[in-house]
């Protein structure tokens, strides 16, 4: 474990999420294995790796849905432990997007994204609408704000689901493998709104495998598999000159 | 080839499917298709016909409705007089004659905010203040003592009021607490867990009737000298406690039923607990729940004639001693008929009215 990074828990003007040995088990399966990622503020990045390697497990032990076991996770300054009053803290600054989109199906869209506003954040009913109202717009479903999200196609779901974060006006961005629940003409959908989102310079963690938007969006790509990041490169270097022979099977097997 | 195969698809799909209507077609299709079913109708048809026709005769066309005892004992119809005759010593027990205005105006009232509450957009702030004010005014109208009423010792209450109000309290009482049972049980911390697994399996594992006997007999060992719980609250409290224990074993199901990425979106929003539980799970969970959850209030309410037992009279009890009378001993089909007919009203009013809360809520 690296002891120096560890007593250095200053909060920095541009790093939002540190992670210092970072480790995680269930019962005997050791999920995450000596983590460390530094996250600056505008950052995005796309973690990918087979199933079971842990990616889904570390962008959730960032909101804590996951806890940890050992190391240190810091976000925005702040230390993730069993403060209750600091991962509420956290969670609202970061918002989260799910592969199954988990909308609240008991309330209208509009309901669905002024509810964290309003009770979390304590915004008047009205404001928060009109905010929610804005993000709509800007996924493009204004239109259906008053239907039900069983009455929605998956690609608009997980378009509300975004702008349902949005709302919270967060600070950093996680995506959890937000395409590959959806039908494959409704990926595009929902990768343009990410790419504005990127645009917009939004902090993205994003667990995808989707190469393309790899290519185009991140900063910075991170293969991980058994529970370690085995590389971490731009995109351009990832995908020309993969360094390890995990990596290159891995997108041989993707890239077919 | 495939063009006139695609082509004939094409033709049967306009067709309409064939929908056979007529009298004679439904009976052959439902009634005598096949030697078994046919067998079924004749002998179905055949009993019907013995049992029908005397109990109309009996019950429509020599009942009397309303005559003395004696006139009813020389027909040979059935005797409904004895509902009219005893009408308000059924309805209302011991409570004094002259005041049985007071228990008549507080059901009316209790009715009328039932119906009132049925419209789901009357649920709002005031809704509350409403109903504190009506059962305010029916507990003073049942008890007396203010505003120049004579006042009326609780031993005296009897009838339909006491099954409505055991019933209304029990229900309305017992399944907040249910629900916290519920939310208890499933908690992650272990004290709070255990304390509500130990009460809910203690509860159901003993019989309605016993926890009355306690309620009446054993618990009034414990309080202090000088200090007396009324016997109606004390079996009140008998049968919330009883029915949360089963509302909360049925709201742990519907808390079950809610996946696990409802509780993380709601989390990952920064939703504490109770707002997490109150606007996503809850919501979600006890809709779910509705058909199971009636089903145990309307049995709940039904249990209510139990407190006869630790001698309070319910609308069961007061029909009895009825019949016990000299008088109009040896009517008891009619009456128990007239109370069976009490019962079923209010329990299909349940039961009809979840099914469209139900379908009002169908997202």
């Amino acid at each position: 474990m690296n002891g120096e990074s560890i007593k250095s828990n200053r909060p920095s003007e541009d790093k939002i999420i540190e992670i210092y040995g970072l480790h995680k088990w269930f019962g005997d399966l050791h999920v995450l294995n000596d983590i460390n990622l530094t996250v600056n503020r505008g950052d995005r990045i796309v973690i990918c790796g087979p199933s079971g390697s842990g990616k889904s497990t570390l962008i959730r032990c960032i909101n804590r849905l996951e806890e940890h076991q050992k190391g240190k996770i810091l976000v925005d300054g702040i230390e993730l432990t069993g403060n209750l009053k600091n991962i509420e803290k956290i969670r609202e600054e970061v918002g989260m997007v799910f592969q199954h989109f988990n909308l609240f199906p008991h309330l209208t869209i509009l309901e669905n994204l002024a509810l964290g506003p309003i009770w979390v954040r304590k915004v008047p009913k009205k404001e928060a609408e009109e905010t929610a109202m804005y993000y709509l717009e800007k996924v493009h479903i204004a239109e259906q704000a008053k239907k039900h999200p069983g009455q929605l196609s998956g690609g608009q779901q997980q378009r509300v689901a975004i702008a349902r974060s949005l709302c919270m006006k967060p600070k950093i961005m996680l995506f959890d493998e937000p395409t590959s629940a959806l039908d494959p003409e409704m990926v595009k959908e929902v990768l343009d709104v990410m790419i504005n989102l990127a645009e917009e310079g939004m902090t993205m963690i994003v667990v995808s495998h989707e190469m393309g938007f790899a290519k185009s969006v991140a900063h910075r790509v991170l293969f991980m598999d058994f529970g370690q990041i085995v590389e971490e490169n731009t995109p351009q270097a990832f995908f020309d000159h993969p360094q390890h022979d995990r990596t290159k099977l891995f997108l041989s097997q993707i890239l077919h | 080839m495939t063009q006139s195969g695609k082509n004939n698809i094409q033709k049967e799909g306009l067709k309409a499917p064939i929908i056979r209507i007529g009298v004679v077609h439904w009976i052959k299709a439902n009634l005598f298709n096949g030697v078994f079913n046919s067998i079924l109708t004749i002998v179905t048809l055949f009993l019907l016909y013995k049992v029908i026709p005397p109990f109309a005769r009996w019950a429509f066309i020599d009942s009397l409705w309303f005559s003395s005892a004696e006139q009813c004992r020389a027909g040979s119809g059935a005797c409904w007089s004895i509902i009219p005759a005893n009408i308000r010593f059924i309805l209302f027990g011991f409570y004094p004659h002259e005041l049985h205005w007071r228990p008549f105006v507080a059901m009316i009232m209790l009715i009328g905010l039932l119906l009132y509450s049925k419209n789901r957009n009357h649920w709002n702030r005031s809704f509350g203040y409403i109903w504190i004010a009506g059962l305010s005014i029916m507990g003073i109208l049942m008890k007396g003592g203010l505003f120049g009423l004579t006042p009326v010792d609780s031993d005296q209450w009897g009838g339909l009021p006491l099954t409505l109000m055991l019933s209304f309290f029990g229900m309305f009482a017992a399944y907040p607490l249910g629900v916290l049972l519920a939310l208890g049980r499933r908690s992650q911390m272990p004290a709070v867990k255990t304390i509500c697994i130990l009460y809910i399996e203690l509860i159901r594992g003993v019989p309605l009737i016993s926890l009355l006997f306690m309620s009446a007999v054993l618990f009034p060992l414990f309080f202090p000298e000088g200090v007396t719980v009324n016997k109606i609250i004390r079996a009140q409290a008998a049968i919330i406690l009883f029915t949360a224990a089963y509302i909360a074993e049925v709201v742990r199901g519907g808390l079950q039923a809610i996946t696990r990425g409802q509780y993380e979106a709601a989390e990952s929003l920064g939703l504490n607990y109770v707002q997490k539980m109150r606007l996503i799970v809850l919501p979600q969970a006890l809709k779910i729940v509705i058909p199971p959850s009636v089903g145990i209030l309307i049995s709940a309410f039904k249990d209510t004639s139990l407190v006869v037992i630790i001698a309070l009279y319910d609308v069961l009890k007061t029909t009895k001693s009825v019949l016990a009378s000299p008088s109009w001993m040896g009517f008891s089909p009619e009456a128990y008929l007239f109370v069976a007919l009490i019962y079923f009203v209010c329990c299909y009013s349940m039961s009809n009215y979840s099914r469209r809360l139900e379908k009002e809520l169908q997202t």
